[in-house]
């Protein structure tokens, strides 16, 4: 990359960017501290973690304007981690997930992502938005009616403010106004203050105090291999939507090393593991950021909040903490899949709603992916595996001249030689294959077979139209198998 | 009609969301430029949420692209038919500044644009694009209702 382009990347919008990237800090504070709730730690962790990935991405990230911090996703998948085990494991894992997302963008793991389907994609947010929902029906336990009016006067500002100016996020409005009619009011609703300690103080440099052993480490693996895939998979998606919104391309190998290290350093100071997030990426590009700068900004104006206001933080209610999330949800889900259900081919609906179910059961989104992307692999292979075999007689040759029309491989081989008449009174029979494509060892198994069992008739086989690759696999399989079966 | 002259809409553009409200404002589009003997040029504009909505659900970005260019194709034949020059554009921003900027800035004549018939809860909370579009554009700006 040349002079001209890092200059361009960093101060080619300079005005854009530092709005945007104040904008995009005043929008992380409520989530960077919601988030942290739900995953069972210090709202301070979330929000070092949205300090220390933002900053570290502008330098390293390989999407200019697209905004990363502590999110939900991640966050839902780190409670059981911190509720056996505590913060300490958690900053270790974070370290491990960071390491293994460096590993991913060095043997360039980014194309993989092409073989998650949209329709897991879909359930993986619609999954994402109804776990992040029910995590914030548990502060309702106990609470009064006043906790559903402050829930219900969160989300009028939040959707309303928009209307008078879009200047501000309207999120924090919310936030600061059930804040200050909480304090002054006297109202005794639960307060972040309830749910722990806030250290007022700038992030350090710490190696996490946990035992070097095996044993912890395969406590961390499972959890550091689901953040960094579950990580991957909303960077990458995120990195998607950007490009589209601003028509330009990015390096999405640079983007997961670059998350990588973003995570690394982040473990060490004492935040949790983060990625990409769509909605203040969104918000970023929307308010005109494009460059690095902007998460630059963003980070730099998110500490010095943190500083200048973290004794406030304990006050807020968490009646405004739920009511952000609520939004974080509805907008996370995605409402068209829901109206599109009947029109998708039926194999899809069925895999979004799969991985959302599995996701629910397991409370573990890296299993709904995988389950997903499993689960359509196997419709695709059913799909694929239909072979279709027409017949025709030559009569005056005594020949019949099967044409095969699909693909053959392990899944489709089975009834394959059902197709084939073996008591016909012929001479010859000719396979054509001009239509089909030979992938394993099983399809030239299956022709040795039939080849076989026609010669038992005293019928000679022989096959037109191999393609190349075909006839290469034939040539080399089928000798082996022919001689092991005589 | 008093103050008009045949060289008063050569150029008109339309704001399409592709949605089936875009065809009255295209009609009328049509008859514009037949009636003067301009051009239509048609404007598409993809927001972040609606972004976001497009790249989850589809594979690759040429099926996005795909999927935005059939949205606007039915108004873009609609033009056609009626043997009228006819030049699309997809834009990404909020709609209503991004088709004000993109009318003041290629010094069009006329603006067509639909109304989405929101009620009066929907307007508050959407925000009327025509209503912003009326107010900031530079040229007369017809909103088919």
């Amino acid at each position: 990359m040349n002079m001209q382009n890092i200059k361009n990347e960093w101060f080619g919008n300079i005005r854009g960017d530092s709005m945007s990237g104040i904008v995009v800090a005043l929008a992380l504070i409520p989530e960077a501290i919601a988030f942290s709730i739900i995953a069972g730690v210090d709202p301070m962790v979330g929000l070092y973690a949205a300090f220390c990935i933002a900053v570290v991405l502008a330098f390293v990230g390989g999407r200019p304007g697209m905004v990363s911090g502590a999110t939900g996703a991640m966050a839902l998948l780190m409670v059981g981690l911190i509720a056996d085990h505590g913060l300490q494991y958690l900053l270790a894992a974070t370290i491990l997930t960071g390491i293994i997302q460096i590993l991913f963008g060095v043997f360039k793991m980014a194309k993989v992502m092409k073989f998650v389907p949209r329709s897991v994609m879909v359930g993986f947010v619609n999954a994402l938005a109804i776990m992040i929902f029910m995590a914030q029906l548990a502060h309702f336990v106990g609470e009064t009616w006043l906790m559903y009016a402050l829930v219900a006067l969160t989300l009028a500002i939040i959707y309303l403010f928009p209307r008078i100016t879009k200047a501000v996020p309207s999120t924090l409005v919310a936030i600061v106004v059930v804040t200050v009619i909480a304090i002054f009011g006297n109202i005794n609703v639960g307060t972040v203050g309830d749910m722990g300690a806030l250290t007022q103080q700038l992030p350090v440099f710490l190696i996490p105090s946990i035992p070097f052993s095996l044993e912890t480490l395969m406590i961390i693996l499972p959890y550091s291999f689901s953040l960094a895939i579950v990580g991957l998979v909303e960077t990458l998606l995120t990195a998607n939507i950007v490009d589209d919104m601003t028509d330009t391309e990015s390096n999405k190998n640079k983007e997961s090393r670059g998350q990588g290290i973003a995570n690394i350093v982040t473990g060490f100071f004492g935040g949790m593991a983060g990625c990409a997030m769509i909605g203040q990426s969104v918000i970023n590009v929307k308010s005109g950021g494009k460059g690095r700068l902007s998460l630059l900004v963003a980070g730099a104006t998110l500490m010095f909040l943190i500083i200048v206001l973290g004794g406030l933080v304990v006050q807020i209610p968490m009646a405004a903490l739920a009511g952000v999330m609520f939004m974080v949800a509805i907008s996370t889900f995605d409402w068209a899949s829901v109206k599109n259900l009947n029109k998708l081919p039926k194999t899809d609906a069925m895999v979004m709603v799969a991985t959302v179910v599995i996701v629910l059961m397991t409370h573990n989104l890296a299993i709904g992916v995988l389950a997903g992307v499993l689960l359509s692999a196997i419709f695709f292979a059913a799909k694929i595996s239909k072979v279709k075999v027409t017949e025709e007689l030559v009569i005056k040759e005594q020949k019949k001249i099967y044409h095969v029309q699909g693909q053959l491989f392990f899944a489709s081989v089975n009834d394959f030689p059902n197709n084939f008449n073996f008591n016909d009174s012929i001479k010859q029979v000719e396979i054509n294959l001009t239509h089909a494509h030979l992938w394993d060892d099983s399809a030239i198994g299956a022709l040795d077979k039939i080849e076989m069992k026609f010669a038992q008739n005293d019928i000679k086989v022989h096959y037109t139209g191999l393609n190349e690759a075909s006839k290469q696999l034939k040539n080399r399989i089928g000798g082996l198998s022919q001689a092991s079966g005589h | 009609m008093k103050g008009f002259d045949d060289s008063m809409f050569q150029k008109i553009l339309i704001a399409t969301d592709g949605s089936d409200h875009s065809f009255r404002s295209t009609q009328h589009a049509i008859q514009l430029a037949e009636k003067f003997g301009g051009t239509i040029d048609i404007v598409y504009v993809v927001d972040g949420d609606t972004a976001k909505s497009d790249v989850l659900n589809s594979t690759n970005k040429y099926e996005i692209e795909m999927k935005r260019n059939e949205k606007i194709q039915a108004v873009k034949q609609m033009v056609l038919d009626a043997n009228i020059d006819c030049k699309t554009h997809i834009l990404h921003g909020e709609p209503g500044p991004t088709i004000v900027e993109f009318a003041n800035d290629n010094d069009f004549d006329c603006v067509v644009v639909g109304s989405r018939g929101l009620n009066k809860l929907q307007t508050m909370v959407l925000g009327s694009v025509s209503h912003k579009v009326v107010k900031r554009v530079d040229c007369p700006v017809l909103v088919v209702k």
